[in-house]
């Protein structure tokens, strides 16, 4: 456990002096999408269920700006520390297992994603989108999700051999993931089999948990997403380790 | 720290990648306070068999023992007793010159006092002060070097391991190491490298392995490897092969010498140099195509890794 300390460490060491252009540069998206679509489009579709449609989707932009700075550092930033810096090596010289490299990087990729996520929760405040007390809880919650989308971002990047590879993930499985997650629409209006596979859909959790506390509509089936996410997280944990492994190790 | 004892003991080592063996069976004893080098081509196994030493490739075959623990796969706790100089630098470009030193030495489990005391010391040391606060990305390759050996100096580690420390630096910057790797040593640290420098090989080591093919082909001490390996003179003969008078090889033979065929010229060594370099002429060598000097450790190398390769005559 101290060891992971020690390599979080160097992962902070190297935020501190990237953070500025790093947050700068992906806190414009999520405000693009808030204004454009919760404004622009907003002003067209009545409310839902009793609330406007920003500040419907507001927690839904909240919760996929999380995902992609999880996604994004556990894909670019992984790769290029372990093919192109060699940091993964210069750390495995040292004291250091390929686990701890690991959980190092889904400790990173977590506090990343709760970072952005409090900056964009902070806009949604300021633009009047959130309705409770409760969404004091949206930051800690989103280490879950955090953690969930950096293992499986790790896992691809495991075993990819070109950083151009990550296009297909980014295309193909977190585009539609962000689209079909009832961040923009309620998925209830879907048919019946997209209802069901949306419950694969790692943001649809994450959503429904984030919006839940924004507009203070919690009840206790909002459990079933928590235990589906510790599900998922606990599964898959071991992958990457195994992966790496085999990359790192001859 | 003991003299005479051995900190690593490699027995009949294996290391097989699906189908290519890359060592096939090496055996050698690194002991407490030594410069032991590894002399090869690339590809040759040196890189393969430090990689098992320090943690990143496991054993298929044979005992590995270091600091009198067998190993399959070299863990944490003898790796924090290690230092280790890659073949690539692999520093932090967006950390400054102290920082990549200091996070290192954090990673080690030093306190944050002394990790950036230990990181002032070793860039005086490495005469690096001055740059302490550069961006990594802008070094020289020669910095960048002195860098990666200053940090891999941070755990005061009792073993250095350095694979192929010094290729691609210009002269200055290659004598600059040598004098610090040297001072190491003086200070007990056992050190064992790689390297493809002959004169590499005889400023910083004690002992040598001659590798070839996965196979330690010879071991001693440069000294050793030279008397024992070639005859002590060598005439360089700068000429094509084509144009080598007939039944020269014989000639040398009968004067108990040996020919090797080395690129495009050939050398014949003897143990009287002078008494062959009289004779060239009678055998239709012109002298000013010609070159007498001490047999070295090169020849050592081309003597045994040429044979090798089919090119001798």
């Amino acid at each position: 456990m101290i060891v992971i300390g020690r390599v979080l460490y160097r992962h902070w060491a190297v935020f501190r002096k990237v953070w500025w252009t790093n947050m700068m540069f992906n806190f414009v998206e999520p405000f693009l999408y808030l204004s454009a679509l919760g404004y622009g489009l907003g002003a067209f579709v009545r409310p839902m269920g009793g609330v406007s449609y920003v500040d419907y989707i507001a927690p839904g932009i909240v919760a996929s700006s999380a995902m992609f700075a999880a996604t994004f550092e556990s894909t670019y930033g992984s790769f290029i520390r372990l093919h192109y810096q060699k940091t993964f090596h210069a750390m495995l010289a040292g004291p250091v297992t390929v686990r701890d490299i690991i959980v190092g990087e889904v400790l990173y990729a977590i506090l990343k994603s709760m970072l952005f996520g409090i900056v964009i929760l902070l806009v949604t405040v300021l633009f009047g989108n959130v309705h409770s007390w409760w969404a004091l809880l949206i930051p800690p919650f989103l280490a879950l999700p955090g953690a969930l989308f950096a293992l499986l971002a790790l896992c691809y990047t495991g075993l990819i051999k070109s950083i151009d590879h990550f296009n297909y993930y980014i295309t193909l499985f977190i585009t539609p993931i962000h689209l079909f997650s009832g961040a923009f629409f309620p998925v209830e209006a879907m048919p019946a089999w997209v209802n069901a596979l949306i419950w694969l859909n790692p943001l649809y959790h994450s959503v429904q948990i984030s919006r839940a506390l924004s507009l203070e509509t919690l009840h206790p089936g909002l459990w079933l997403h928590v235990v589906l996410m510790l599900a998922a997280i606990a599964i898959l944990l071991p992958l990457p380790v195994r992966l790496f492994k085999k990359r790192l190790i001859t | 720290m003991s003299q005479d004892k051995a900190v690593i003991t490699a027995e009949n080592l294996y290391k097989t990648f699906e189908t290519f063996q890359a060592l096939k069976g090496i055996s050698f004893t690194v002991q407490a306070g030594e410069c032991y080098g590894f002399l090869g081509h690339n590809g040759a196994g040196k890189t393969t068999t430090m990689r098992m030493i320090y943690g990143m490739s496991t054993v298929s075959q044979g005992t590995l023992r270091i600091f009198d623990q067998s190993i399959s796969l070299t863990p944490p706790s003898i790796k924090s007793r290690l230092g280790v100089i890659p073949q690539e630098d692999n520093l932090d470009p967006d950390l400054s010159v102290r920082e990549n030193l200091e996070v290192y030495g954090r990673l080690y489990g030093l306190s944050r006092a002394s990790s950036q005391q230990k990181a002032l010391e070793l860039l005086q040391f490495m005469n690096l002060a001055e740059k302490a606060d550069d961006s990594v990305e802008h070094l020289s390759g020669g910095l960048k070097r002195r860098l990666v050996i200053a940090r891999a100096l941070i755990n005061r580690p009792e073993i250095v391991i350095l694979d192929e420390p010094t290729t691609g630096l210009d002269p200055q910057a290659r004598h600059l190491v040598w004098q610090k790797l040297r001072s190491l040593k003086a200070e007990g640290v056992t050190l064992l490298l790689t390297t493809h420098y002959m004169e590499e090989a005889v400023q910083l080591c004690d002992r040598l392995a001659i590798m070839h093919e996965g196979r330690i082909l010879e071991e001693g001490s440069p000294r050793e490897l030279i008397g024992r390996c070639v005859l002590p003179h060598v005439v360089e003969v700068h000429l094509p092969i084509s144009g080598m008078p007939d039944g020269l090889e014989s000639q040398v033979r009968a004067m108990g010498g040996e020919v090797v065929q080395v690129a495009e010229g050939l050398f014949l060594y003897a143990h009287d140099g002078q008494e062959i370099w009289d004779a060239l002429p009678r055998w239709g060598l012109p002298q000013h195509s010609c070159f007498l000097r001490p047999a070295n450790l090169e020849d050592v190398f081309l003597k045994l890794t040429g044979g090798h390769g089919g090119e001798n005559t």
